[in-house]
Parts: structure tokens; C-alpha cells; sequence
């Protein structure tokens, strides 16, 4: 049993099948890679997993709890957190506050009503917070305004706020899109070293085939909303039919 | 000191030494002198000052933070002023009960309110908030007269029970408001050479009143709370899936700047003890908007500073007429004089609003942040380049300054 476990799930939009039966099992504690040409219905299953779409029919499982029907906040309660295709990050706030909202999120639960408390009387949460930063090594833009960095160290953030929150399963929606190579190349050390440090499942969605293949320890390939194969990163480079729907494409 | 910083305690303590001498600082005219018209310093305008400074900051809370924007706040106002009324009618003259129940009564309607009104946001919230708002005013009008008595407004009678106080004084007159027998009319004047100054007890409790509601207004500002409000403006999605519910964070948002709003209503109703359904109505709504965008949304002063300066042109503005204008302008030739005063008419007296408008018009599209920003600005014009760098680090660490 995975700690993801995905059955028949179905979505409609209007005259468009955008997800036609896909079953899918992600294994605890590795990275799962989910790949497919464009508009092969990528993000839309993993808005099914978050409470964005609700399948019209199917089972998405979360150690061994529905998720479905819940709202997103419940669900990143459970465990779950998601970095989006462009980066969501609270762009009118200071960097390290963007960092410390979801480790306050961690501890609190879904709302607390901590009106007259001190910021200041909350040394562990800034100091998880800057620690966070140290990590992604973006101590020195802690003052920042968020909005004002560049594409890569929202990212970076966003990826940072996710992993504050220690979740156990972490959904990444093209991490590297749009991001020149120096900045992927962080991002993959990262999300490499993210792996080996901590009990953590991975499910990325990714364009860049350099990155999947230098993350990944299983792939499923997605075509016009359907699985086509399911396999280890090695079969996947040989297989004919992965060739042909997709890499033959990118290549 | 008391939990806030050295910049916020700094803020603090002008606002009240502000407040505190309001009596002198809006009264720098000799009483005799031709510009005595423009101060400010009488009991009645000083009271409306700080009042409209507690339901202006109260809305900010909701407005500056989270950005819901509602069009019906004024329906706070209202209920507090019935309640205190009531208060006065039932249990005795005295305003700390008239005050609390002011704040209860309208916190449970705010609950109601924003309850349904938070279902939705942007445009549909501010309608939805408004829509409750006529709605509480035409009912205030015809169906609930028996509790707010229609048109003629709630009056205190020789009639009312007064279970803890009197009915009627000793000499047959209906009692005043008061602080434990402190009466709120009650006003020391100070004469100094040719100025006089007057010192009210209402103006003080208000005043006090409202330092502690700036108090609690700044501590909620820098408090976790108020980043989570600062974060549902920025980015909902975000909230949500950092999982964080952004439902009860508004929702307790909006109760609290309907308790500012009931609080001030309160206020109002033990100044002068009488309660109109005309409080409620959508222009009291949306003034309580434009003094917080006029002095600066989501910042710490600017919805005091707006409540002030539209008080202040409302009650200054308004009394200024033609004769007053011929009199600034009897030094020019004739033809010109009356020239002059007739470009200048439309804008005076009744015209007040037009002036107003203008006014708000030129902050909006050259100060987004208000009035705040036009202070930002001039000080950084002072400090010079020097302090450039460190200025601009500021503004980006502390957004709600
Ligand atoms: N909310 C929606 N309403 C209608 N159609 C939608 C909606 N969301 C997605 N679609 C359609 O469903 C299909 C799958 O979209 P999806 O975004 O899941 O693709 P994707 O695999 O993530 O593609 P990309 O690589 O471009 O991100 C597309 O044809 C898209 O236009
Ligand atoms: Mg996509």
C-alpha cells in the first residue's frame, strides 16, 4: 500500500476528459515522477489530490484517509503540502514572514486567535523560520519584500515554506518551469538533498526530463489523461511507447 | 513599553499627547481674532474627532489588514448608539454599562453579518455588507419602531424606568450622562490672555477611550493574528493551502471592527443621548471608507488622521459663507473681489463636499497611501538623501507601519 493511493479516478470538463481512469500508487518515502506532453491533465490530478477538483468518480487515499471532500486547508493539515506551477507566496509580506506563517500554521491548526500575543514571544517559531532560510540559503533576503524577488527564489521560497512545515507527502507542480539552468540545477540539488535528509514522499510533475530523471525513482507517464506506463526511471528512457507519446515529442 | 516596540510606543505616545492637549493644539486662535472660525477646539467637534478616530481605526482592522471591504459598517454604528439609548432608558445614566452593552449588542450583530456577508469577497462582499446595512436602516425606520422609535429617533423620557438611577431630577428635568456622577457636559473653561480653552469630561473619557482602542489596534497589528489578516489579503490560495482557514480569520476580523464601530456608536449616544436610524445609513458607511483610504488603509494612524481632517471640513468648511470670503477679500478692487468669491463659493458652506472630494480625489491618485504617505514623503524630503537606503529598507520590512 502507498501512502498515496489513487483508484479510477475520472474528471470532466464540459466535453473534455481531462482524467480517464487513472490509478496510481505512490510509495512511501520515494519520489514519484509524473510526466505527459501538455494538457495531458498533470495538474489537474493533483489539484484532486489538494481539495482544488473533486473527480467525478474515484478514490484519492492519504494514508489510508479519504481525502476527498475536504477542504485544502484539512488536507494540508493531514500532511500534504503543494508548490504550485507559479509560485503562490504571500507577495505583500516580508520574506521571513512568508516563512513563518506555515510553521505557525504547523503548530496552531487551521485558525487561532492570537491577537494580543507578541511577535516577539514567539522566538521559536522566527527562529524555525530563519532556520528554514539558512537552509534554502536565503538568510540574507529575510527582510525582502516577497513579491519584489525573482522567479527562482519565490520558488525557492514557496519550496521552503512547504518543507517548513515537515510534510509527508510534498506535491511539486514543475518546479523548474521557467527557471534559467544555474537556478534548476540548484533546485535539483536541493530537492536531492531534501529527499536523503528527511522522511519525506515526493510526487513532481515535471517537464525537464534532466530533472526527472536525476530525482525520480518511479514514473508514471500521462497521456490525454490516461496512464500509459508505469516504471523505473531506466525502462522509462528505453520503453517504445513513452518514446513515441512524449520523449520523441521533447526530443 | 507595554508589548510594543521603540517605533510603536514612540506613535503611541504622540497620538496621546495629541489627544491630550487636542483642547490647546485646536485652538491656537485668540477667540476675538478673524481666524478664531477655524478652530477646532470646542467640546462637540473635539468628542466627534476621537470617536470617528475609534470607528475609523476599527474599520481599518478589518479594511487595512484583510481588504474585505465593507459598505455597511455604519449598521454598528447604529446599534451601539440604540443600545447605549436603551442602557440610559432601562438601568441609569451612568456610560460604562451603556458602552459595554454598546460593544456586546453590535459584536453579536457583526457575528451575524459577516457571518453570511464573508461567504463571498471582493465586489459581492461589499454589496452583500450593504445590502444588510439598508436593510437594518428601513427597518430601524418602520418594522422595529417599538425598539428604535422610527422616525423621531430613540429620546430619553421623564418616563424611563432608570431602575439604578432616577427618572427625573429633582427639579423635574431629565438626568444627564455621566461617569459615576462626573456628567459628561461638564466642560472647565480656561481663559489665558485672549484665548480660551475648554476642557470637557466627555472629550476626555473619549479620548482615553480611544488611546486604548489605538492601544489594542497596534498590538492586534503586529500580533500573529494580524499577519494571518495581512496574509488573507496577499494571497487567499496560499492560506489555504498552507492550511490555514481563512473563514474564521476574517470572520473574527469583522467582529472585532463592528465592536470598534458599536464601541464608537456608544460613545456617541453618551455625549448626546439620543439614537437615530439616519446613523446607519449608507453615507455614514461610506465615510467611515474614505477617512481610511484618505489617511492611509493598513496603516496605524492614517484612519485617525482621515477621520480628522473630513471632521474637521465637515464642521469648519461648512460654516465659511460669502460674507466671510468678501471679508478675506475687501484688500482687491471690487470687480475682482467679487470675483474671486464667486470662483470661490461653489467649494464653501454647503460646498464643502465639492472641496472634500477634490481633496480626495488628488490623495487617491497621488498618495495611494494616503495622507500617511504624503508625511512619509516630506519627512524623507528632510532626511535627505543620506538616509535613502535605510528608509526604503523600512517601508519594505514594515508594511503596516
Ligand atoms: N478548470 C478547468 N476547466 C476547464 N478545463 C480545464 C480546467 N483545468 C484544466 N482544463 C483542461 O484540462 C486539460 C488538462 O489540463 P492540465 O492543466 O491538467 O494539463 P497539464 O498536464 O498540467 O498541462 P501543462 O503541462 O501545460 O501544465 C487541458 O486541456 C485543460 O485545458
Ligand atoms: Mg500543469
Amino acid at each position: 500500500m502507498g501512502i498515496l493511493e489513487v483508484k479510477n479516478v475520472n474528471k470532466r470538463f464540459g466535453g473534455l476528459q481531462a482524467l480517464g481512469d487513472v490509478n496510481l500508487s505512490v510509495a512511501e518515502n520515494t519520489c514519484h515522477a509524473i510526466i505527459g506532453p501538455n494538457g495531458a491533465g498533470k495538474s489537474t490530478l493533483l489539484n484532486c489530490f489538494v481539495g482544488k477538483l473533486i473527480p467525478d468518480t474515484g478514490s484519492v487515499m492519504f494514508d489510508g484517509q479519504s481525502v476527498l471532500g475536504r477542504t485544502p486547508h484539512e488536507i494540508n493539515q493531514m500532511g500534504i503540502s503543494r508548490v504550485f506551477q507559479t509560485p503562490e507566496i504571500f507577495g505583500d509580506l516580508s520574506v521571513l514572514e512568508n516563512m513563518m506563517i506555515p510553521i505557525f500554521a504547523k503548530r496552531d491548526g487551521a485558525f487561532r486567535m492570537h491577537a494580543i500575543e507578541n511577535m516577539h514571544n514567539e522566538k521559536e517559531i522566527v527562529e524555525a523560520a530563519e532556520q528554514m532560510l539558512e537552509e534554502m540559503n536565503m538568510a540574507d533576503k529575510r527582510h525582502m519584500h516577497s513579491a519584489s524577488m525573482s522567479r527562482g527564489d519565490k520558488r525557492r521560497l514557496e519550496i521552503g515554506m512547504c518543507l517548513s512545515q515537515q510534510p509527508r507527502l510534498l506535491l511539486l507542480d514543475e518546479p523548474t518551469a521557467g527557471m534559467a539552468r544555474a537556478d534548476t540545477n540548484n533546485t535539483i540539488d536541493l530537492l536531492k538533498q531534501i529527499k536523503d535528509e528527511r522522511d519525506i514522499t515526493i510526487a513532481i510533475i515535471e517537464h525537464d526530463m534532466h530533472v526527472v530523471f536525476s530525482l525520480a525513482d518511479r514514473i508514471t507517464v500521462l497521456a490525454q489523461g490516461t496512464p500509459l506506463v508505469e516504471d523505473d526511471p531506466e525502462n522509462i528512457k528505453g520503453n517504445p511507447k513513452v518514446r513515441e507519446a512524449y520523449l520523441g515529442e521533447a526530443a | 513599553m507595554l508589548g510594543l516596540n521603540k517605533k510603536d510606543t514612540t506613535l503611541l505616545i504622540i497620538v496621546a499627547a495629541l489627544t491630550l492637549l487636542a483642547p490647546f493644539i485646536l485652538n491656537p486662535f485668540p477667540t476675538e481674532s478673524g481666524l478664531a472660525q477655524f478652530n477646532a477646539g470646542y467640546p462637540d467637534l473635539m468628542q466627534r474627532f476621537v470617536i470617528f478616530g475609534i470607528f475609523a481605526i476599527g474599520f481599518n482592522i478589518l479594511f487595512g489588514l484583510t481588504g474585505y471591504l465593507s459598505f455597511g459598517h455604519a449598521a454598528f454604528l447604529g446599534v451601539g448608539s440604540y443600545s447605549a439609548v436603551w442602557m440610559f432608558k432601562l438601568l441609569s445614566m451612568n456610560v460604562i454599562p451603556a458602552i459595554i452593552l454598546a460593544v456586546i449588542i453590535s459584536g453579536l450583530f457583526a457575528v451575524l453579518i459577516g457571518y453570511v456577508s464573508l461567504r463571498r469577497s471582493g465586489i459581492y462582499f461589499s454589496i452583500l455588507t450593504l445590502a444588510f446595512a439598508q436593510m437594518s436602516f428601513n427597518l430601524a425606520y418602520s418594522v422595529l419602531t417599538p425598539i428604535t422609535n422610527g422616525e423621531t429617533g430613540l429620546q430619553l423620557t421623564l418616563e424611563d424606568p432608570r431602575v439604578l438611577g432616577q427618572s427625573a431630577t429633582a427639579d423635574g428635568s431629565i438626568p444627564v450622562t455621566n461617569l459615576f456622577g462626573a456628567e459628561m457636559r461638564s466642560t472647565y473653561e480656561m481663559a489665558v490672555g485672549p484665548w480660551a480653552f475648554q476642557f470637557n469630561m466627555g472629550y476626555y473619557l473619549c479620548a482615553i477611550i480611544m488611546l486604548v482602542s489605538f492601544y489594542l489596534a497596534i498590538r492586534i497589528f503586529r500580533s500573529p493574528f494580524g499577519m494571518m489578516l495581512r496574509a488573507i489579503k496577499s494571497n487567499q490560495t496560499r492560506m489555504s493551502y498552507t492550511g490555514l482557514n481563512p473563514r474564521p480569520y476574517t470572520l473574527a476580523a469583522f467582529v472585532i471592527s463592528g465592536m470598534y464601530a458599536g464601541l464608537a456608536g456608544g460613545l456617541m449616544a453618551s455625549m448626546d443621548p439620543l439614537a437615530g436610524a439616519e446613523r446607519m445609513q449608507w453615507t455614514a458607511s461610506g465615510e467611515v471608507v474614505l477617512m481610511t483610504i484618505l489617511g492611509g488603509a493598513g496603516t496605524l494612524i492614517g484612519p485617525v488622521l482621515g477621520a480628522g481632517f473630513i471632521k474637521y471640513f465637515e464642521n469648519i468648511f461648512s460654516k465659511i459663507n460669502d460674507n466671510i470670503l468678501h471679508g478675506w477679500f475687501a484688500f482687491m478692487p471690487d470687480g475682482l473681489e467679487d470675483f474671486v468669491v464667486t470662483i470661490l463659493h461653489p467649494f464653501i458652506g454647503k460646498g464643502w463636499h465639492l472641496t472634500l472630494g477634490i481633496l480626495f480625489m488628488l490623495v487617491v491618485i497621488f498618495l495611494p497611501g494616503g495622507l500617511v504617505e504624503g508625511g512619509q514623503r516630506i519627512a524623507r524630503l528632510f532626511r535627505g538623501k543620506k538616509s535613502d537606503d535605510k528608509s526604503d529598507e523600512a517601508t519594505q520590512s514594515t508594511p503596516a507601519e
